[in-house]
Formats: structure tokens, C-alpha cells, sequence
């Protein structure tokens, strides 16, 4: 026999599962957001989020071109964080604006501290920010679904009393109001949520923990306390549904222990709350991510689960 | 609910190429050849020279300390040759070669003995002198498993064979379910316990059937359903599963109260009892792709691999990968001329060797190490560790408490083979354990 043998440490079989694939799932997930927006808010939204996509892949592409670096725009992350990052828009924004906050999301938060796996915070979320920061008119002009009436959110209605009306809660349910291109349609985001648990790609911790501890906060201590009708109001505007499901739980800025992970959410939930009920913006959740995402390897740290043999419980 | 513990995966068990077929008998083999080396503990010394006669079940090498199992030889013939040749560890392991005259005469030692009648000391004296050790893998003498320290509360049968492909333990369930619990009810015995436990993955249905149908069950045997899962055959794992009590780090299974036992080890200790022939015979699975035809064989120890495989109908492709064990543990094989011994369970083909490692793909943090470890340890820090040869760091993950079931490298996305850098850094760990022990004294 001619010996070609291969020889190699155990174990000699491997799951199919890739991080391609678990990318794909992210993405499939995020088409019903997607193709809500695109219904919802016209063509140009379309456009704002296909620009923020292929603004992303170029971005990647460009930046490990310059480095010579290995090409990874296959691993479809940079899909994820471009969809992201547009689902995250204003449905009237200008193209270019979209186009410089994918690239900071990729260049700046994401390559620069070393690419997949390696940035401390969400991309598409600092980058919303820097965005807010640096354009805060186009970040904070909505408008309604279809006759594109320029109007506030249902959150800032709620908390300063801005102009407009407040849609009903079907109405907010499916996604017949202002907001980003991809949080309005809370059915669309729940859609996917169910597909990406069907999955597996994520699990429930986070979300869970992290709205949970939102709505007993708002229904306890919210301007309108036990008002069951502001407290749904709260969890179906802005963008706590995308944010808990697709943004709280990006693997690289969050725990990995199961312990870690409902602090992380708690973590969210109550800033999301002060911020709301107490902060400047009518919004809070990419703020509340964001800070959590910092304080991620700590959590961690701390929430080192005990070993199997550490665990006691050898004789009962 | 079928029992088990928190963590572990389900890989796809690829068993269905051989858990419907009898085991075969295999032809008479001209060469078997013994590796003195076939357990774990002090070394053995060969008790034959070349040129002498040996018979089936004789004693052909032992040592006089008590960790240690002595080898027999499975056929009658000629010792031609003791040298140094292959083992499935990848070293050189002297060994006794004999020629088998297809006689297959028996030694006069060999004689069935009753259990019934025999004390503490006997029985455990029987089981040495027929040689058994773990014949999952592992290898320890089981007479010395036997002789824990501190009185235990559960004797356990481990019928999870929860590798893939690996069918051996399932077919001696069908074919040998008397001699499992015969097996079983001796170290009862030894152990002075009332019950008995087997546990058997819930994949192997007809082998619980067939256990209960035996004549030798009863309601002091205790079959226990397990979930089938990887790596629920893992002892630890199994003990949890079936007790509840988890085997402190350190520690050994007595420590929480339970000795465990393979289904062909106590197929082998009723051997020892019943006909008196000691451990020379095991079911062996060969499997995989690359073979034409995948059975289970019962083998006598010492024929070499290539024999088994010609009897599997040779090659039907040139095969990449030759693993001694399972996918998930085996040893890969750079030939396939080294023989089966005690502790063989399988031999595995593999066509096409699956790519087990990506170096440019980078940790994503998923946390599927971390969901699955069987042992609640944080693989990837462990990596994280090794990569920067912390060894205080991979102390403080646990990294000894790693039973290298290779789980978090099957499961990774990412590919990273996550077990290799762990085995790098824990023997670093042990040295730096032993030297802060040996400082203490």
C-alpha cells in the first residue's frame, strides 16, 4: 500500500458549522427587517441599505489590499456589519454619509484593532454613533411609512412631546411608523429573532435578560409607571427589538458565560432605561450597548463558570 | 427522561455501518504479535523466550507490582521473535511475536472457577492474572479499579460507546448480554455492593432490550437510559449522569463513591470466571469509508491491523486517514501493521481526512467551547493561554481538568483545533503542580 497517511491530533472529524455560515444565518435573519424597511419607507431605503453593504465589503477589501493583508471579506462579517449599520439609518439619509460610516465601521472600530473577533465594540453601533455625532440632523429626520411626512418617533413624541401623532400599537406592531430603516417593524425583527434561535446561532439570554429588565424598570419607575399601554409603547418603538436581538448579541463584544451574558443584558436594559427616562435623547439603546460592550471582558472575567470538578458534590 | 449531564454535543454517530451486522470470527492469522504494553502501570518482562511453545490463555509476560496487568497469549504456537515493533501509541513497544499453529490447544491454567464461592482476594487475585485492564481505551488494570481506597456506593457498566462509529460495546450488548451483567454482578462481589448499574446511550435501544432479556437480569441491576450525546461515556460525565455526583478535580471516580467498568471489561472478567480464558479476545469495529466492507470483528489479540482490513474486504479507496479509536480520541496510524491489543476498540478509514485546522481563521467568540465543555471549563482562554505559554493563566481556567474529549475543537466555527493548544500547555501546568509539590515537602 502506498502510504499517504495524514497524521494529526485528535479529533479527526469537524462540524460543518463555519463562521461563513453562521454569518449567512445572520444575514437571512436580518432580510425581514430589510425588505419591511424597503416596503415601508420606498426604493431609497434600499438603496441606503445595499450602499452600506457593498460600502462595507469594499471597505474590508481595500484596507487588507493596502496591508497585504489575507482577504476575509468571504467570511460575509462585513455583510453583517454594513446590513447592520443601514438597518440603522434614517430612511432619507444621504448615500455618501452611509458610505463613510461603513467605512468607519470596518476601517476604524473593526480592522484597526484587528479585524473579526478582535474589535471591543459593536462596528455598525459605533459607528451609528459617530454618525449621530457628526450629522445630527440627517441622523434625526424620520419620516412616516410611505407618504414620507417628515415627523418625530414615537419615542420623542412620548418623551418631550415633540409634533406628530402617535400610531397605535398594531400600527407600531408591524412596523406603520417613524423610525430607522429596520427597527420599525417589530414582526419583521421578531421573525428573524425566531429563525436565528432555530439555529442556534444565538441564544435567548441576552435578549431576554435585557428587555426583561427594561420593561420592570419602565412598567415600575417609567414616566407613566404601571401603565401597561406606555410600557408597550416603549418596548415596540425605537430600537430596543433590533438592538436586543441582532446587536446585544454580536459574539465578539459580548460574554461568552452564560452568567456573563444576563449581567450583559440586565447591564443594557438598565441603561436603556435611565437613558430613556432620564437622558438627553429620546433614544438609548446603541448608548446602552455600547457602554456594555466595554465593560464585556470584565464581566467575563468575573463570571468564570465553576469547573465540573470545582463544583463539589462528589458525596451526597 | 434519559439521564445525563450539562454540555456535550450530539455528533452525527455514522453507526449504522456496522451496528446491524453479527460480529465476525476472523480466519486463522499465521503471526499474532503482543505488545508488552498493553495497560497502564509498571512495565512487564517477558516470561517465554524465543524457540519456546506457547498455549492458548498461558501467561507470556508479567511484572510483580501491583499496577500492572500480565499479557497472554490468544493462540498455540512458537514464540519466533521479542523485539521492539509498532503500537498504536506511535512508539516503538517490544514485543512477543508467535507463530500461531492453528491448534489452538489450551493452557493447562485454564479453568472456569465459581465466584459464588470465592472472597475478596480471590476474585481480585482472578482478575489480574487474566490480564483485564479498561478495554474501552484507557487501559488501567481493573483489579486495581477494583481495590478503591475508600468504600464506594455504585458500580457502573459504561454501554455509552458514545464515539461514532464505534459499535463494539453495542454488538456485545446483542451477542454477550449474559456475560455483561455476569461480569457486572462479579465486581458487585469484589465491591460488596447489592446493585448494579449499566448505562447505555439511548441509541443503542436493542442493546437495553437485549440486556433486560437476559437470564442473568434482575432488580438488582439497574439499566440506565442515557442521552445520546458526546462525551457521555466520558467516566466523569457517566458518573454524573447516573449518580448525580460530580468527581472533584484531582480526584478519582471512588472519590464520588463510583467505580466504572467498560462493557467489554466485564465481558472479559466473565470469561475469566466462566471458561477461565483470560483477556486474549475482544470486539474490535473496523469502520469508515475507505474499507468495502465495515464489520465488527471478535479478535483474537496480537493480529495485526492489515489483517483486519483484508477480512473488512480490503480497501475500497486509498485511505487518508488510519485511526486507532474513535474519531473524536483515536490515535492516527502512519501504518497499519501494528496489532490489536487489550485496549483496541476500533480501527477507523478515513477516505477523505476532514480539515481539523484553519490557523488564519480567527476566534469569533461564539462561546461554543464554552456551551459544550463537558467539563464547564473556558477552552479558548485556555488557548488564549497556551498561545502566550501562560502557564499561571491556563492554572487558573483549570487546564488539568481538560479530559481531551475534543469537543470544543469538533464544535469550533473557526476551526482553531482548540485541544491541540491546550495539550501543549498542561504538561507545563503538571511540572509547575509537581515542582510547587515537591517544595512543599
Amino acid at each position: 500500500m502506498e502510504n499517504n497517511l495524514i497524521m494529526s491530533s485528535s479529533p479527526h472529524i469537524h462540524t460543518n458549522s463555519t463562521t461563513q455560515k453562521i454569518m449567512l444565518d445572520v444575514i437571512i435573519a436580518l432580510l425581514p427587517a430589510a425588505v419591511a424597511g424597503g416596503l415601508l419607507f420606498g426604493i431609497y431605503s434600499t438603496i441606503v441599505l445595499a450602499s452600506a453593504v457593498i460600502s462595507a465589503v469594499l471597505a474590508e477589501w481595500i484596507f487588507e489590499k493596502l496591508l497585504k493583508k489575507r482577504n476575509t471579506t468571504g467570511d460575509l462579517s462585513a455583510v453583517v456589519t454594513g446590513l447592520l449599520l443601514g438597518l440603522n439609518m434614517p430612511p432619507r439619509i444621504p448615500i455618501w454619509m452611509v458610505c463613510v460610516g461603513s467605512a468607519f465601521a470596518i476601517v476604524i472600530v473593526k480592522q484597526m484593532f484587528g479585524g473579526l473577533g478582535k474589535n471591543f465594540v459593536n462596528p455598525a453601533l459605533a459607528a451609528r454613533c459617530f454618525m449621530l455625532i457628526a450629522w445630527t440632523g440627517a441622523m434625526t429626520s424620520f419620516q412616516t411609512p410611505f407618504d414620507a411626512v417628515t415627523t418625530a418617533t414615537p419615542l420623542a413624541i412620548m418623551k418631550s412631546g415633540a409634533e406628530g401623532t402617535m400610531p397605535s400599537l398594531m400600527q407600531c406592531f408591524v412596523g406603520m411608523k417613524a423610525g430607522t430603516i429596520g427597527e420599525t417593524s417589530a414582526i419583521a425583527l421578531i421573525i428573524g429573532f425566531i429563525y436565528l434561535l432555530a439555529r442556534r446561532v444565538v441564544s435567548i439570554k441576552i435578549p431576554l435578560a435585557y428587555i426583561a429588565s427594561f420593561a420592570a424598570l419602565t412598567f415600575l419607575f417609567g414616566k407613566d409607571a404601571f401603565d401597561a399601554q406606555y410600557l408597550a409603547y416603549q418596548l415596540l418603538t425605537g430600537g430596543l427589538l433590533l438592538g436586543a436581538f441582532f446587536m446585544a448579541t454580536d459574539y465578539t463584544t459580548t460574554p461568552t458565560t452564560h452568567l456573563g451574558m444576563i449581567i450583559f443584558g440586565i447591564g443594557c436594559g438598565v441603561l436603556t432605561f435611565l437613558i430613556r427616562r432620564f437622558g438627553g435623547y429620546p433614544e438609548g439603546v446603541s448608548f446602552s450597548i455600547l457602554l456594555m460592550n466595554l465593560a464585556a471582558p470584565l464581566i467575563e472575567r468575573y463570571t468564570v463558570p465553576k469547573s465540573f470538578g470545582n463544583r463539589g458534590g462528589a458525596r451526597k | 427522561m434519559a439521564a445525563t449531564f450539562k454540555g456535550g454535543f450530539h455528533i452525527r454517530d455514522r453507526k449504522e455501518l456496522t451496528n446491524e451486522k453479527q460480529t465476525v470470527r476472523l480466519p486463522d492469522c499465521d503471526m499474532h504479535i503482543y505488545p508488552m504494553r498493553q495497560h497502564i502501570g509498571a512495565p512487564l518482562k517477558a516470561l517465554v523466550s524465543v524457540g519456546d511453545k506457547v498455549k492458548v490463555g498461558q501467561k507470556i509476560a508479567d511484572s510483580g507490582e501491583f499496577v500492572s496487568a500480565p499479557v497472554h497469549s490468544s493462540v498455540s504456537g512458537t514464540v519466533t521473535d521479542i523485539k521492539p515493533y509498532f503500537h498504536d501509541s506511535g512508539s516503538m513497544v517490544e514485543a512477543i511475536f508467535v507463530e500461531n499453529d492453528k491448534e489452538y490447544t489450551v493452557s493447562d491454567d485454564v479453568c472456569p472457577k465459581d465466584y459464588k464461592s470465592m472472597n475478596h482476594d480471590e476474585l481480585l487475585s482472578v482478575i489480574r492474572e487474566a490480564g483485564i485492564v479498561g478495554m474501552g481505551g484507557a487501559g488501567f488494570p481493573t483489579h486495581v479499579k477494583l481495590s478503591p481506597k475508600q468504600k464506594v456506593d455504585y458500580i457502573i457498566v459504561n454501554g455509552a460507546e458514545c464515539e461514532p462509529y464505534i459499535t463494539s460495546d453495542h454488538r456485545y450488548m446483542l451477542e454477550n448480554a449474559d456475560d455483561i451483567i455476569y461480569g457486572l454482578k462479579v465486581a458487585m462481589k469484589v465491591l460488596d455492593l447489592k446493585d448494579g448499574y449499566i448505562g447505555v446511550e439511548l441509541n443503542k435501544r436493542n442493546g437495553i432490550e437485549a440486556v433486560k432479556a437476559s437470564k442473568e437480569y434482575g432488580e438488582n441491576i439497574h439499566i440506565i437510559e442515557l442521552k445520546t450525546k458526546y462525551p457521555q461515556g466520558a467516566e466523569k460525565q457517566l458518573i454524573k449522569a447516573i449518580t448525580g455526583r460530580n468527581v472533584p478535580a484531582g480526584g478519582l471516580p471512588a472519590d464520588a463513591g463510583a467505580v466504572v467498568i467498560n462493557v467489554a471489561t466485564a465481558v472479559a472478567i466473565a470469561n475469566a470466571f466462566k471458561t477461565g480464558l483470560p483477556a486474549i479476545e475482544k470486539n474490535v469495529t473496523v469502520s469508515g469509508d475507505a474499507v468495502k466492507n465495515p464489520s465488527v470483528f471478535r479478535v483474537r489479540t496480537g493480529v495485526p491491523v492489515s489483517f483486519l482490513i483484508e477480512q473488512a474486504g480490503g480497501f475500497a479507496n486509498a485511505p487518508e486517514k488510519i485511526i486507532s479509536g474513535g474519531p473524536m480520541m483515536g490515535i492516527s496510524q502512519y501504518n497499519i501493521d501494528y496489532p490489536v491489543t487489550k485496549t483496541t476498540s476500533s480501527v477507523l478509514t478515513i477516505t477523505k481526512a476532514e480539515k481539523t485546522y484553519d490557523p488564519d481563521a480567527p476566534c469569533i467568540r461564539c462561546g461554543r467551547c464554552v456551551d459544550h465543555c463537558p467539563m464547564r471549563l473556558m477552552p479558548m482562554k485556555l488557548v488564549q493561554a497556551s498561545k502566550k505559554d501562560d502557564v499561571d493563566m491556563a492554572q487558573k481556567y483549570n487546564v488539568l481538568e481538560c479530559i481531551e474529549c475534543g469537543l470544543c475543537s469538533y464544535i469550533c466555527p473557526a476551526n482553531k483545533n482548540l485541544l491541540q493548544f491546550i495539550r501543549m500547555i498542561k504538561p507545563e501546568v503538571m511540572k509547575k503542580v509537581r515542582e510547587e509539590k515537591n517544595n512543599g515537602k
